[in-house]
């Protein structure tokens, strides 16, 4: 049985290894304690609420989340703002519906049924007014990036001057944390660029650990559920196993040979 | 087959039998004498089969909400993992069940090659598992391709252009394979359709895996023949099935550990961005199961005979029964051939991690000796070993060891429960 496992986490390790080595980058990158990591992990509520906050006065300018709806803002294991706070929320934004019975498309408030509304008609639009770049969607955004969450934690902020000799074209920004160290969005936060509505204290560290669970949970609504689910199943497999072990060992009993 | 005949006890039931002999094929199964000696390792032809059976009906599930189309393809799969009840958990399962799968495969192949089960009168049952495992590696390939991410468009693209190596007729095919001049919606539309033929191709071949099997009956540790039934053999029922059984649910333990903590530490964090044919990836790399073969074709500097080179690392296999030439089967009666075993298991764990680095400078060095190796094993030191080893001589039954024998037979027993 040891060895099984012993080849087993030799193939892992081995994937693993890849993996992070191909990723390029060697810079360490910031730490700082995530709820959510850990067999029991589960989202800071009061973070979750905050880091919405912070996308959608700072982030949403610029970059779209076009698979979440205003719904999933209410939902367990997420936010969990109420359904009139939510209901409130999606009520914010205009979205563009119709055709109407003349033909016409017309706005009207947002409905908790409908996608996040996004900044840019589409990918060119986005791009024009970005210099360029396409602000990625960041509904996977975590997921989409080899550091995860330490990665997103750390380039938001990994903004410092150039190192002399580093010559950096127009809009073009110097990142510790990024790839190639360029990046074409600018440092997007600040201290007291937001002002929380719990009366936190907005400094950037903290702005970026929450915006950073929000897209944690943006892109991975069912980990809490998941978590909890994997608990129970592992705990009744383990046991399962035991009772199994045990009928083995009774069945092979009549048989003069070990198991 | 079982040598007695049997009859049903009820009326009905041997009226039913007589037409159509199902219940004899049950008793068959239940009764189908197994060496008694068999270890773990054995017991991963069962959990293969539940990661075929786990695959297909995830599978089903996820065809039920999927899109195979270029503009939607990625989208179904984030409404799958969103708005679809336990979609999270059934997508989760099906991509992270492809790597138990291969993981499962691998160790029963490397079971085979350490234990000889290839070799006479087992060739076609060994045949048909490597036909399993090249259908395997496309099904994976091709399931891998669905999301529509970055690496799924690019791995499409680098895999299908492997064709374009065939001299005068590759660029054609290439476009054949693609349905246009580049990966694009209809390859995706086809990849789905083969995608989901495949498994039901693995199955029926899966059906005459246990068939051929159940012709000579299983090898086992000590790699002996047996008399069937005797008293080296167990029924199948209960004795394999329990332990089978307490095996798959060990194999389960660490299967939902990755789909329930880890779900995407084996994936690529590249196929979480939607598939862009203008935005090429840094690195393009293959799931782990396919690095081996994806070093051995990069570690050849020509582009068809790099092909060339990977498909024989697989097609080799197929005559492997022919180039192994000693008449032992178990290596554990092998000295010379063990310790050959163990260094051809770290030259594929070797060609497996130089296939995830870059090709370039000490890896690529490292991969092509690695390839050299692996042709050299196979060609070379099996059919010079089974001329020139001295074995160690074996037991006349499984029982013999088991109840004392001579000195060498206690040892061999020692081995057997320790494969290394």
């Amino acid at each position: 049985m040891k060895k099984i496992f012993k080849l087993f986490s030799i193939i892992i390790l081995l994937s693993l290894n890849s993996y992070s080595a191909i990723s390029a980058e060697k810079v360490e990158y910031l730490k700082t304690d995530w709820s959510f990591k850990g067999l029991f992990g589960k989202f800071d509520r009061a973070s979750l609420q905050r880091g919405y906050q912070v996308y959608t006065e700072v982030c949403a300018a610029c970059h779209s989340m076009k698979y979440l709806s205003y719904r999933n803002l209410s939902e367990k294991g997420g936010p969990e703002f109420s359904v009139a706070q939510a209901k409130a929320i999606a009520a914010s934004f205009e979205v563009t519906d119709g055709p109407n019975s003349d033909g016409e498309m017309f706005t009207r408030p947002g409905k908790l049924s409908d996608k996040f509304v996004m900044p840019y008609e589409n990918v060119k639009a986005a791009e024009a007014a970005n210099g360029g770049a396409y602000p990625p969607d960041m509904s996977v955004l975590v997921k989409a990036r080899g550091g995860g969450v330490d990665y997103i934690y750390s380039l938001l902020q990994g903004y410092e001057e150039a190192p002399s000799g580093m010559t950096l074209d127009d809009g073009v920004h110097y990142n510790k944390y990024m790839y190639g160290n360029k990046i074409k969005m600018s440092a997007p936060l600040s201290d007291g660029i937001i002002e929380y509505s719990d009366g936190t204290n907005a400094s950037v560290e903290q702005m970026s650990k929450d915006v950073t669970t929000f897209l944690m949970w943006a892109a991975e609504p069912s980990l809490e559920a998941r978590h909890q689910m994997g608990f129970k199943a592992i705990v009744y497999l383990i046991i399962l196993t035991i009772l199994v072990y045990f009928s083995m060992k009774r069945i092979w009993s009549r048989v003069e040979s070990e198991v | 087959m079982s040598d007695h005949e049997y009859t049903p006890k009820s009326k009905a039931g041997k009226w039913f039998n007589d037409r159509l002999p199902l219940l004899t094929l049950a008793n068959h199964l239940t009764d189908y004498p197994t060496p008694k000696n068999l270890n773990y390792w054995w017991t991963f032809g069962g959990i293969l089969t539940f990661c075929l059976i786990t695959q297909i009906v995830t599978g089903l599930t996820l065809a039920m909400h999927y899109i195979a189309h270029a503009d939607m393809a990625f989208e179904s799969v984030e409404h799958i993992m969103r708005d679809v009840n336990y979609g999270w958990l059934i997508r989760y399962i099906h991509a992270n069940g492809a790597s138990m799968f291969f993981l499962a495969v691998y160790i029963h192949i490397f079971r085979s090659l350490f234990y000889g089960s290839y070799k006479s009168p087992r060739e076609i049952i060994w045949i048909i598992g490597i036909i399993i495992y090249l259908l395997m590696m496309a099904a994976a390939f091709m399931g891998y391709v669905l999301p529509w991410g970055q690496m799924s468009f690019w791995g499409a693209t680098v895999i299908t252009n492997l064709f374009s190596a065939i001299p005068l007729v590759g660029e054609g095919i290439v476009t054949w394979l693609w349905g246009g001049y580049s990966v694009d919606n209809p390859t995706l539309t086809r990849f789905f359709t083969l995608h989901y033929l495949i498994p039901f191709l693995i199955l029926g071949l899966v059906v005459l895996h246990i068939w051929a099997l159940h012709v000579p009956g299983n090898n086992n540790p000590v790699g002996i023949d047996i008399k069937k039934p005797s008293k080296d053999t167990v029924p199948f029922h209960p004795y394999i099935v329990i332990k089978d059984g307490f095996a798959l649910l060990m194999f389960m333990i660490v299967f939902a550990f990755f789909v329930f903590y880890a779900p995407n530490i084996l994936g690529h964090a590249d196929n979480y961005i939607e598939a862009n044919p203008l935005v090429t990836p840094a690195h393009i790399v293959p799931e782990w199961y396919l690095l081996p073969f994806y070093a051995i074709l990069r570690s050849v500097p020509d582009k068809l005979l790099g092909v060339v080179a990977m498909l024989s690392a697989i097609l080799i296999l197929a005559v492997l029964p022919w180039l192994d030439t000693s008449k032992i089967r178990s290596a554990v009666f092998r000295p010379l051939y063990k310790q050959f075993y163990w260094i051809l298991v770290a030259d594929v764990l070797i060609l497996g991690y130089m296939g995830a680095m870059p090709a370039e400078g000490l890896y690529l060095l490292i991969a092509r000796v690695a390839t050299a190796y692996y042709f050299l094993h196979f060609l070379v030191i099996l059919p010079v070993l089974g001329l020139k080893e001295r074995t160690i001589p074996l037991p006349l039954s499984i029982t013999e060891p088991v109840l004392g024998g001579s000195p060498n037979m206690a040892m061999a027993k020692k081995k057997e429960s320790k494969p290394e």
